[in-house]
């Protein structure tokens, strides 16, 4: 009998990355991205900015925000390099690539957020 | 409305021909006619070698299936008028090897549709003379998954089963969660073994397509997905859970 | 079927072309479904940026703030958000294709799935925007 795939781990990863990159990325994107930069509306100031950012449940969020989302990515596009490149010894540089860049990330986003002042 | 229509369809004869080619026929454009109507016009009165399958002509034996136009169709339950003023495509169905025609090698299909274990699996026989009960609310859990006529139009539609031969495919494992669901059955662990791999559930991208082609709206996608939160659910339990305890 | 015998003549095997994604609208769609997920990295990278230019001090935040400023990333931000708008959408959309939900028997409406997510998505965006504009 065939061992089970563990892939669901994967898949669960891919799906709570959906979710935070849905709810979350593009009132983040529209307001850092788009209307604090272009003057449509006033943001929060460095000082006041900074106080936000260093609470720990705001470092939690955060951390939530920049990690899953890039699991997700990681998910879809080695899905998207596999059927479009589809040869075997690529799957697992692919894999490596993909998965590992999300690791990278998520270290990344925690070092950032621990070192804040 | 004219009252003609021109076909070009693809023409493949193995011993002959290096690869299939289009060749134009021009039929009548009657309001009624479906494409199959077409088709065995051009075999009747045009040219006797033409080859394609169908049966019932009425949507139910799922032989008819062909690309027309670039999209998987059941050719009997295509109207010709839809098309005017043409002209029309009709080639073989996508992601099958062409035998002659419009006449596709569909084995592999079988071959993957038999590893889903398409049957009522028990752990323990029932006697015959007891019956199995199922009210309405347990039919309705499986029914539409029941209703594949295996046309396999989904797998010309799925862009994942053509560019991995490997991946089992829409209906093969809409019809294993046609028994999953089923109140009679106790295979599901078996399957789960069998599906929850890569070239099973996992190879699955969610295009779509395959529910938007299926003639008898069986919804394999969603079929596919629901099997994935399921495998993911067992998971989680198997980690959580000791093994015995299933 | 691929080895031909006496009384099974060789078969046609078509490649699918490297472009299948360009013959059909739902395959372009879900091309560009999938291509989001880059956009969403981005996204993560440019609030990463930004984490670490206020970790820096007021100086170097305010020249992220002037980079964002940017045209060339402007355009950028501004094509994330709409991929990121749409994955959300059709993330929304398709949610519910695979929860079965029952209720007495009947199967629940994609919309009963969908809706109440298009209803946290509003709340969560405008409780993400009440603390960083109430100033």
């Amino acid at each position: 009998m065939h061992k089970r795939s563990n892939e669901p781990f994967l898949w669960l990863l891919f799906s709570a990355g959906g979710v935070v990159s849905a709810m979350l990325l593009p009132i983040h994107l529209l307001l850092f991205g788009l209307a604090f930069p272009l003057g449509w509306l006033d943001g929060p100031g460095y000082e006041k900015l900074l106080d936000i950012v260093r609470h720990p449940v705001t470092r939690v969020y955060l951390f939530v925000l920049c990690s899953l989302p890039l699991f997700h990515w990681a998910h879809r596009f080695r899905f998207t390099l596999y059927d479009g490149l589809q040869i075997k010894h690529l799957n697992e540089l692919i894999n490596i690539l993909c998965y590992g860049g999300a690791v990278l990330g998520t270290v990344l986003a925690a070092y950032l957020l621990w070192s804040i002042p | 409305m004219a009252n003609r229509i021109t076909l070009d369809v693809t023409r493949y004869n193995p011993a002959r021909d290096e690869k299939p080619q289009l060749e134009s026929f021009e039929v009548p454009l009657r309001k009624e006619w479906v494409v199959l109507d077409a088709l065995n016009y051009i075999k009747d009165h045009l040219d006797g070698s033409l080859t394609f399958r169908w049966s019932c002509r009425m949507g139910v034996c799922g032989s008819c299936g062909m690309t027309v136009n670039g999209v998987p169709k059941l050719t009997c339950a295509t109207f010709l008028s839809d098309y005017a003023p043409g002209p029309v495509r009709i080639e073989p169905m996508k992601n099958f090897p062409v035998l002659r025609d419009l006449v596709v090698d569909t084995s592999d299909f079988l071959v993957k549709l038999a590893k889903s274990k398409p049957w009522i699996v028990r752990k323990v026989e029932k006697p015959l003379d007891e019956e199995y009960f199922q009210t309405p609310e347990q039919l309705e859990a499986y029914k539409q998954f029941s209703m594949c006529i295996n046309c396999m139009l989904c797998y010309a539609a799925c862009p994942v089963y053509g560019l991995d031969p490997l991946f089992s495919g829409p209906a093969a494992i809409a019809l294993a969660q046609r028994y999953n669901l089923d109140s009679r059955d106790q295979g599901a662990s078996e399957r789960m073994d069998i599906l929850s791999q890569h070239d099973g559930i996992w190879g699955c991208t969610f295009v779509g397509e395959c529910t938007q082609v299926c003639p008898k709206k069986v919804d394999p996608a969603g079929a596919i997905q629901q099997y994935k939160l399921t495998a993911t659910m067992e998971w989680v339990k198997s980690l959580v859970l000791p093994r015995g305890a299933e | 079927m691929t080895n031909p015998t006496e009384y099974l003549p060789k078969s046609y095997h078509v490649r699918l072309s490297t472009y299948w994604w360009l013959t059909r609208w739902p395959y372009l769609k879900f091309i560009l479904r999938e291509g989001s997920a880059v956009f969403v990295a981005w996204a993560v990278i440019v609030t990463l940026l930004q984490i670490h230019a206020l970790t820096l001090g007021p100086a170097d935040y305010a020249e992220f703030q002037n980079w964002l400023r940017n045209p060339l990333v402007l355009a950028l931000n501004l094509v994330s958000l709409l991929f990121i708008i749409f994955h959300a959408v059709t993330w929304f959309n398709l949610a519910p294709k695979a929860m079965a939900v029952r209720l007495h028997g009947k199967r629940l409406p994609n919309l009963a799935i969908a809706a109440p997510n298009y209803v946290a998505w509003a709340v969560v965006s405008a409780a993400v925007a009440w603390i960083l504009l109430r100033g």
